[in-house]
């Protein structure tokens, strides 16, 4: 009967906060292996429930099962699970080096892993990522000097953005990574230009954008799926749903709609979850989305079920709004975990190549920190000069920079 | 030469582009098969198809933000806002992004895109049609901005401006399209057909960014302006018979700062005339810039003619708009008759 009395205001709520027991026993976990491949040239109507269900290849007992099993060799794994465990390594040392006030701000990805660096060995050379701060998995995995990045970190001499940029926000067009802005969303609506220049060129690029769960709540979001469905982009719109913006949990951003994938539907287009803790699923479904953006057929938007297991930031504090054993009841597991399981039940892999694997990723990321370090951190040693501050804002330099920079005395 | 109004030149300036650069793309509302609503557009996608000309969705975020990710692949994009007034959900792709992507990149990417908007009321446009929003963008870093008030110098500016390795904001004034409107609203206007810088020639030709133009030499003041005010202020001269040289600013920024020094050195009064709203429009600006490097050759208060500090109203619009008459008596003040 409906319910005529005084209207009452809606404001969701995670089911727990802190000093609660986590429960995610509403999030329902299909087994692996159980969800459909399509045709890549699939009618969208027709798989509305991908948008729904989450895509997953590893089962629980570490096994690759069902239609999206099986695209990547025991070698190609074995470096994905290098690259995460190395992203893994990066974070940790340089979340240290940010309580060690050698940068100002740093942003991790622990329990994300999987997505970017499984993501990047769905691209082509060429191709163009529109990445947020949670995705330098997509650097690590295409080979991008860990050196480099931590130049950027500290904001050193070697900085190859010039002091100019937060830490983190790195740029790579050869890596094929965009600019990252810092702003929330703005790169999605770019992302889908860029795809759509390429389709303009007859060039065979394509586009990967990317955005997290809360930041779905921007109008670039929407932005970019009515370009992308309008003029049929060749374009991967990436949803990382990782349950939390800041302090925010996705239920603010997503509303009523059940899921975030579900927001492709009403645009036509193709709309797919996945387990973004399972590397082979991550890396399967980017290939099919890359595959139909390069075959003409147009966008796919995914959404990666995953969670963040550590603070959005060096800045913040995430006990005072969750509980802090959360992460552990996570249903999805540890991407690197899971990775390591199943390598270990094809046979290519051990506990003790891993802890061995483990101490030379410590090395070789430590030995990069040297290196960096030796080029200067945040406020000690080498830094950009004041006059990098004046340069590069136009191709050429107006003349009232020209008389600023010369009262600064640079 | 060929005579044409500021909308054919503005489109020819994109033909002779599109047709020099197959990576400029020209796309808006209403832009592609109809032409836009003004007409700047009219026959561009017949003649370079719908890959080069095309209609965008409502969504102005979306058209600058878009432009900003073809620019990033290696594309000239210039794109129409329909109206100055609605550039405002693209103001944050356009100052956080466009503005600062050579600079944050460090010129791994950068930003070739002109913004194309009409500008300026005189239409009875109200408040949604009528806006003049240029100091929203002269106070960004990494953007420049254009006002150009006639054909010759609206094809050469926007040349220039889609040829430039930076990102452009281009402001028509819309009430100067088809002739140099004075403010005389009771008139009729001189079509430009009539004018001598409506003569435009064929081709290719740029004006450059960042240099004014003197409009009226002259000994006794020195009138800035931009846009339909350079008519107004020249309609204003002419009205109280001060020896005044007008300076038509054409580009905001880079500003033309040695030539306005110049000239104001040399008359030791300044009037500065614009239609957008006074407080911290570009006038103040200006009116800072001169006291700045004049002050010790000024011989009155630096004057601004503005529109007023309320939104533009529609019944209103000429109580609004700083015509002849205000701008005459600015004129005569500052000269202390």
């Amino acid at each position: 009967m409906a319910d005529a009395g005084m209207l009452r205001f809606h404001v969701p709520e995670p089911e727990v906060r802190p000093g609660g027991t986590p429960d995610f026993s509403n999030v329902p976990i299909p087994k692996a292996g159980s969800v459909p491949r399509p045709d890549i040239d699939v009618d969208p109507r027709t798989i509305r429930d991908h948008a729904f269900s989450i895509i997953r290849v590893l089962n629980r007992t570490g096994e690759a099962v069902g239609p999206w099993a099986g695209l990547l060799s025991s070698d190609e794994l074995l470096a994905g699970l290098r690259h995460m465990m190395t992203l893994r390594t990066f974070d940790a040392r340089m979340q240290m080096a940010q309580r060690q006030g050698k940068t100002s701000f740093y942003m991790q990805h622990l329990g994300e892993e999987a997505v970017a660096c499984a993501f990047r060995k769905a691209l082509a050379p060429g191709d163009m990522n529109f990445p947020t701060y949670r995705q330098a998995g997509l650097l690590i995995a295409d080979g991008y000097p860990m050196v480099t990045m931590m130049n950027q970190i500290y904001s050193n001499e070697a900085d190859p953005l010039k002091g100019r940029q937060l830490p983190v926000m790195y740029s790579s067009k050869e890596h094929g990574f965009f600019s990252i802005s810092g702003n929330l969303a703005t790169q999605y609506i770019q992302a889908v230009g860029w795809a759509m220049a390429s389709a303009i060129s007859n060039d065979s690029r394509i586009a990967a954008a990317w955005i997290g769960d809360g930041s779905t709540a921007e109008s670039d979001f929407h932005s970019a799926l009515v370009f992308a469905s309008t003029y049929k982009a060749p374009v991967v719109l990436n949803v990382v749903n990782n349950q939390w913006a800041i302090s925010t949990f996705q239920g603010i951003a997503r509303g009523g709609s059940g899921t975030f994938a579900a927001r492709g539907l009403g645009f036509g287009i193709p709309s797919l979850r996945v387990d973004g803790n399972d590397y082979l699923a991550v890396h399967a479904v980017a290939k099919w989305a890359a595959e139909r953006a390069r075959s003409n057929l147009g966008p796919t938007l995914v959404e990666y079920v995953t969670y963040r297991a550590g603070a959005h930031s060096s800045s913040d504090d995430p006990s005072a709004y969750r509980p802090k054993t959360e992460s552990d009841a996570w249903p999805l597991g540890d991407p690197i975990v899971r990775l390591k399981n199943h390598l270990i039940q094809l046979g290519v892999w051990s506990d003790e190549r891993h802890t061995q694997a483990e101490a030379e990723i410590l090395d070789t990321v430590i030995a990069a920190q040297k290196e960096a370090e030796s080029h200067g951190t945040l406020h000690a040693g080498g830094k950009p000069s004041t006059r990098d501050m004046f340069e590069g804002l136009y191709a050429e330099m107006p003349p009232h920079l020209r008389r600023q920079r010369q009262q600064a005395g640079v | 030469m060929p005579r044409r109004t500021m909308i054919e030149a503005i489109r020819d300036a994109m033909d002779v582009s599109m047709g020099r650069d197959d990576k400029v793309v020209v796309f808006g509302e209403d832009v592609g098969f109809f032409g836009g609503v003004f007409r700047c557009t009219q026959g561009l996608q017949a003649k370079y198809g719908k890959s080069r000309c095309f209609d965008a969705p409502i969504n102005e975020s979306g058209i600058v933000g878009s432009a900003i990710g073809m620019a990033a692949y290696g594309l000239k994009p210039c794109v129409e806002i329909q109206f100055a007034d609605y550039m405002y959900p693209a103001y944050d792709q356009l100052t956080q992004e466009a503005a600062r992507l050579r600079y944050r990149s460090n010129g791994d990417f950068t930003c070739p895109i002109v913004v194309r908007m009409p500008t300026g009321g005189g239409i009875f446009g109200g408040q949604t049609h009528s806006q003049s929003p240029e100091a929203l963008f002269t106070h960004v870093s990494g953007l420049k901005t254009v006002v150009p008030s006639n054909p010759h110098d609206a094809k050469g500016l926007l040349i220039a401006a889609i040829e430039d390795p930076d990102p452009v904001i281009f402001l028509e004034p819309k009430r100067l399209y088809n002739g140099p409107f004075d403010g005389h609203h009771d008139r009729p206007v001189t079509p430009w057909s009539k004018h001598e810088l409506g003569e435009v020639a064929d081709g290719h030709y740029t004006v450059p960014l960042g240099k004014a133009a003197i409009r009226r030499a002259g000994s006794g003041l020195t009138v800035l302006a931009y846009g339909t005010m350079v008519y107004v202020a020249q309609a204003a001269v002419e009205e109280t018979g001060i020896d005044a040289e007008i300076i038509d600013l054409r580009t905001l920024l880079p500003l033309d700062l040695d030539t306005i020094v110049a000239s104001v050195k040399k008359t030791g009064r300044c009037v500065i005339v614009h239609e957008a709203t006074l407080t911290s429009g570009f006038g103040a600006e200006l009116s800072a810039l001169v006291q700045e490097n004049c002050f010790y050759h000024l011989e009155a208060p630096v004057a601004r003619v503005a529109g007023w500090d309320t939104p533009y109203p529609h019944a209103q619009e000429w109580d609004y708009f700083p015509g002849p008459g205000r701008v005459g008596r600015a004129l005569l003040e500052t000269m202390g008759a």
